[in-house]
C-alpha cells in the first residue's frame, strides 16, 4: 500500500501491486481501496467452503480516529486556557499521534494483502485479482442492519456449535495437541496484549507528565531573577527532550510488543476457527456414517446416504491435510514475528534509554558551571 | 565511566568551596572571638554591615577548620538527623516518637553528640514557640510539617499496611528536614527554646498544639481575624522594594503550586506503570508457558523477567520522584506561606505605628482644646499622655524600619537558601534519574542476545 488519503470519515488506500504472475493482465498497477472492501474480500474468503482448509488471514481492524479526534476537539475548545507554547506543543503532540495511528493502520492493511498473497492458494483465488485490478469502486456496500443481524446471529450458533463440536475428541494426536494449545494460548496472548495496551497507556501519561512539568519549569525559569532561571530553562529543556523521547519509547513498545499481541491474538482466533471448522467437519463426517449405517439398517436411500458420506469424507481428510500444514506454518510464522518483534523491541529500549542517559548526562555536566556563576 | 564523572561534579564542589574560604579569612582575622560564642541579635547585625554576602555562614565556617570537613564541604557544622519511629501506647493516645539526634561542635551546646526521643506534637510546640517570638519581628519561621488527623488515626490503630509506613516515612523526613532548615537561621540556632528542644531529656508537652484545645480554637479566630485586617488595610507602600518583593513571591507561589501538582501526577502515573508493567510481566510469563516452542518460551520468560525487574525500578524512581522532588516543593511553597506572613506583620507593624500617630494628633488636639478652655489638672494630664504618644510613634517608628530592614535581609538569604535547595534537589533527581536509565539499559542489553536467540 503506497498511500492513503483520509477523507472525513473514510480512509482510501491506494493499493500499488507488482507481479511477475501471468494471471495478472500487466506488471504493475493500483487501484485505490476503501476498509469496507478488505472487509469484503476477508469475508468472501471466509465463506467460500473450498478455503474451510485453510487459515484465513484475519481482517485488519476499522481504522480508528474517534480517539485522536476527540482530542483535537478538546484542544481547540481549550485553547484560550493554555499557554501559546503549552498550546503549540500539545497540538504538535496530538498530531504526532494521528499519524502514528495512521501508519499503523495502513500497515495492518497491508500486512493482511501481503498474507493473502504470500498464500499459495489464497493468492489464486478470483476476489482477490478482482481487488487488485479493477480499477473503478467495487461498490461493495456496508453490511445494512439486516444483514448484520444476520452475522450477529450467525456468531452466537457458530460459538454455541463450537462449544458442542469441540467436546468431540479428536481422532488425531496432532489436532487434538494442537487444539489443547491454541486455545489456552488464545486465552493468554488475549491477557497480555490488554495488559501490555494498558502499560503503554500509562507510560504515555508518564511522558504527558514531563510535558507539563517542562513547561511549568520553564515558566519558573522565565519569571525568575536569579542565576538560577538559567538552570531552570535547562532543566525544563532537558525534560522537553526526554518526554519526545518517552513518547517515542511507549509508541515503540505499542508497536512491537502491543501490536504483534493484538495481531497474534487474531490469528490463534482465526486458527482455532480453522480447528473448529476441522471439527465440524468431522462430526458430519460421523454423522454421515451413522446415517449411512442407519440407511443401510432400513435399505432406503443408501445411494444417497453413500454420497453423502463420501462427500464429507473427502471433506475431512481434504481439510486434515491442509490444515496439519497451516498449523506448522502458523508456529513458524509465530515464531519468527516474535522473534524480530522482540529483537526490535529490546534495540528500541536501549536506543531510547541512551539517549535519555546521554542528555541527562549533558545536562548535569553543565551544573558545576551553574555551581560557579552563582 | 559515568561515576568518575560524578566524582568529578563532587570534586569541583569541594574546589568551589575552599577557594571561597582563603577570601574570607581576612574579614575574619580582625574579630576572631565574637564568631563563636553565642551572639545575640545585636551583635549580628554589625558583622552584616562589612561584608556584602551572607555572613552568618562564615561566623560557622571558622568552626569548621576546627573539625573534619563534611563529604560536601557543608558551611554548617550541626548535622540533625531524626530517625526511629516509634509507636508508644495504644489505641487512641498512642503516639509516634522521633529519635533527634545532633551532632555538632557549637560551643553553646553541652556535649558534641546528643539524642533525644520527641513527638509530633513537640515539634509543633517548638514551631508555635519560635514563631510568637520572631514572626512579628520579620523573621521567616521555618513552618512545621502539617498535622493530619487522618494518617494519625491509621497509625493510632495500628493499621500495618504500606500506606501508613508511608505515612510515617514522610513525616520522619519532613521533621527532619524543617529542623534541619530551623538551624540554618542563625538568629533561630541562638534560641534557647530550640537548645532545649535539641537537648534536654524531658519536654513539657505542648498541649497547644492539640487541633480541638483552647489554644487551637484560639489560633483559628486569630486567623480570621487577621484574614479580615489584610482586607481593610491599605498601605501606602513607600518603598517599592517591598512591592516588587511582594509581586515576586506571589508568583513564585503559583508556580510552584503548579510544579507541585504536575510532580505529583507524575508520581502517581509513574506507580500506575509500574504496576502495570508487574501485570504485563505476569502475564508475559503465563504466555511463555504456554508456548511450545523452547526458544521463544524461554525468551517470553526473560521478557516477563526483564519487565518485572523494570517494575522495581520504575517503583523506586517514584519513591525518588516523591521524596526528593515533591516535598521540597510542598516545603517551599509552605515557606511561602511563612514569607507572607511576615510581610503581613511588616503591614501591621506600620498599622501600629499608623495608628499611634492618629492617637497622638487627637491627643494633641485634646490638649488645644483643654488650653482653650483653660483647665490646669485636665491639662496636665494631658501632656503626660502626649509624651506617652509620641514615645509609641517613635517606637511604632523605629519597629516599623527595624522590621523592614530585616525582611529585607531574610527575604536575601531565603532567596539564597532556595536557589541552593532546589539546585540540589534537582541535581539529586536527575542523578536518580540517570541512575534509573543506565539500569534500564542494562537489563535490556542482557534481553537482547536472549531474543536474538530465538531459532
Amino acid at each position: 500500500i503506497s498511500d492513503a488519503l483520509s477523507e472525513r470519515d473514510k480512509v482510501k488506500f491506494t493499493v500499488h501491486t507488482k507481479s511477475s504472475l501471468p494471471n495478472f493482465k500487466q506488471n504493475e498497477f493500483s487501484v485505490v481501496r476503501q476498509h469496507e472492501e478488505f472487509i469484503w474480500l476477508h469475508d468472501s474468503f471466509v465463506e467460500n467452503e473450498d478455503y474451510a482448509g485453510y487459515i484465513i488471514p484475519p481482517a485488519p481492524p476499522r481504522p480508528d480516529f474517534d480517539a485522536s479526534r476527540e482530542k483535537l476537539q478538546k484542544l481547540g475548545e481549550g485553547e484560550g486556557s493554555m499557554t501559546k507554547e503549552e498550546f503549540t506543543k500539545m497540538k504538535q503532540e496530538l498530531e504526532a499521534e494521528y499519524l502514528a495511528i495512521f501508519k499503523k493502520t495502513v500497515a495492518m492493511h497491508e500486512v493482511f494483502l501481503c498474507r493473502v498473497a504470500a498464500h499459495p492458494i489464497l493468492r489464486k483465488d478470483l476476489n482477490f485479482h478482482v481487488f487488485l485490478e479493477y480499477n473503478q469502486d467495487l461498490s461493495v456496500r456496508g453490511k445494512n442492519k439486516k444483514e448484520k443481524l444476520e452475522d450477529f446471529f450467525k456468531n452466537m450458533v457458530k460459538s454455541a456449535d463450537g462449544v458442542i463440536v469441540s467436546g468431540v475428541k479428536d481422532v488425531d494426536d496432532f489436532f487434538e495437541h494442537e487444539r489443547t494449545f491454541l486455545v489456552e494460548y488464545h486465552n493468554r496472548v488475549k491477557d497480555a496484549s490488554a495488559k501490555s495496551d494498558k502499560m503503554t497507556r500509562s507510560h504515555k501519561n508518564v511522558a504527558d507528565d514531563y510535558n507539563r512539568i517542562g513547561s511549568s519549569l520553564y515558566a519558573l525559569g522565565t519569571q525568575d531573577s536569579t542565576d538560577i532561571c538559567k538552570f531552570f530553562l535547562k532543566v525544563s529543556e532537558l525534560f522537553d527532550k526526554t518526554r519526545k523521547i518517552e513518547a517515542r519509547v511507549s509508541a515503540d513498545e505499542d508497536l512491537k510488543l502491543s501490536d504483534l499481541l493484538k495481531y497474534y491474538l487474531r490469528e490463534s482466533q482465526a486458527a482455532k476457527d480453522l480447528l473448529y471448522r476441522r471439527s465440524r467437519s468431522l462430526v458430519d463426517y460421523e454423522n454421515a456414517n451413522k446415517a449411512l449405517d442407519k440407511a443401510r439398517a432400513k435399505n432406503k436411500d443408501v445411494l444417497q446416504a453413500e454420497t453423502t458420506q463420501q462427500i464429507c469424507c473427502q471433506k475431512f481428510e481434504k481439510i486434515s491435510e491442509s490444515a496439519k500444514q497451516e498449523l506448522i506454518d502458523f508456529k513458524t510464522r509465530r515464531v519468527a514475528a516474535f522473534r524480530k518483534n522482540l529483537v526490535e523491541l529490546a534495540e528500541l529500549e536501549l536506543k531510547h534509554a541512551k539517549v535519555i542517559l546521554q542528555n541527562l548526562n549533558t545536562c548535569l555536566f553543565l551544573k558545576p558551571h551553574l555551581i560557579i556563576s552563582l | 565511566m559515568l561515576d568518575d564523572d560524578r566524582e568529578d561534579l563532587f570534586a569541583e564542589a569541594t574546589e568551589e568551596v575552599s577557594l571561597d574560604s582563603p577570601e574570607r579569612d581576612p574579614i575574619l582575622s580582625p574579630e576572631p572571638t565574637p564568631a563563636i560564642t553565642p551572639v545575640t541579635p545585636t551583635t549580628l547585625v554589625a558583622p552584616r554591615m562589612e561584608s556584602k554576602s551572607v555572613t552568618a555562614p562564615v561566623i560557622f565556617d571558622r568552626s569548621r577548620e576546627e573539625i573534619e570537613e563534611e563529604a560536601n564541604g557543608d558551611l554548617f557544622d550541626i548535622e540533625i538527623n531524626v530517625s526511629d519511629p516509634e509507636k508508644v501506647g495504644d489505641g487512641m493516645n498512642a503516639y509516634m516518637a522521633y529519635r533527634v539526634t545532633t551532632k555538632t561542635s557549637l560551643s553553646m551546646f553541652h556535649k558534641n553528640e546528643f539524642s533525644v526521643k520527641r513527638r509530633f506534637s513537640d515539634f509543633l510546640g517548638l514551631h508555635s514557640k519560635l514563631a510568637t517570638k520572631y514572626m512579628h519581628i520579620g523573621y521567616i519561621v521555618p513552618p512545621a510539617p502539617e498535622k493530619s488527623i487522618v494518617g494519625m488515626t491509621k497509625v493510632k490503630v495500628g493499621k500495618e499496611d504500606s500506606s501508613s509506613t508511608e505515612f510515617v516515612e514522610k513525616r520522619r523526613a519532613a521533621l527532619e528536614r524543617y529542623l534541619q532548615r530551623t538551624v540554618k537561621h542563625p538568629t533561630l540556632l541562638q534560641d534557647p527554646d530550640l537548645r532545649q528542644f535539641l537537648e534536654s531529656s524531658e519536654l513539657p508537652r505542648a498541649v497547644n498544639t492539640q487541633a480541638l484545645s483552647g489554644a487551637g480554637i484560639l489560633r483559628m479566630v486569630n486567623k480570621a481575624a487577621d484574614a479580615v485586617n489584610k482586607m481593610t488595610i491599605k498601605m501606602n507602600e513607600s518603598d517599592a522594594w517591598f512591592e516588587e518583593k511582594q509581586q515576586q513571591f506571589e508568583n513564585l507561589d503559583q508556580q510552584l503550586r503548579k510544579l507541585h501538582a504536575s510532580v505529583e501526577a507524575l508520581v502517581c502515573h509513574r506507580k500506575e506503570l509500574s504496576a502495570n508493567i508487574a501485570a504485563f510481566a505476569k502475564s508475559a510469563a503465563m504466555l511463555g508457558n504456554s508456548e511450545d516452542h523452547t526458544a521463544l518460551s524461554r525468551a517470553l520468560s526473560q521478557l516477563a523477567e526483564v519487565e518485572e525487574k523494570i517494575d522495581q525500578l520504575h517503583q523506586e524512581q517514584a519513591f525518588a520522584d516523591f521524596y526528593v522532588f515533591a516535598e521540597l516543593l510542598g516545603d517551599y511553597i509552605r515557606l511561602i506561606a511563612a514569607v507572607k506572613g511576615v510581610f503581613d506583620h511588616r503591614m501591621k507593624c506600620w498599622q501600629k505605628w499608623q495608628d499611634a500617630q492618629v492617637t497622638l494628633q487627637k491627643k494633641r488636639e485634646a490638649e488645644a482644646k483643654l488650653q482653650l478652655a483653660n483647665k490646669p489638672d485636665k491639662l496636665q494630664q494631658a501632656k503626660d499622655e502626649i509624651k506617652e504618644w509620641e514615645t509609641k510613634v517613635q517606637q511604632g517608628e523605629k519597629d516599623f524600619e527595624q522590621i523592614s530592614k530585616t525582611i529585607r535581609k531574610e527575604v536575601g538569604r531565603f532567596e539564597k537558601e532556595r536557589v541552593k535547595d532546589f539546585k540540589t534537589v534537582i541535581i539529586e533527581y536527575l542523578e536518580s534519574l540517570v541512575q534509573t536509565q543506565q539500569q534500564l539499559i542494562k537489563y535490556w542489553e542482557a534481553f537482547l542476545p536472549e531474543a536474538k536467540a530465538i531459532a
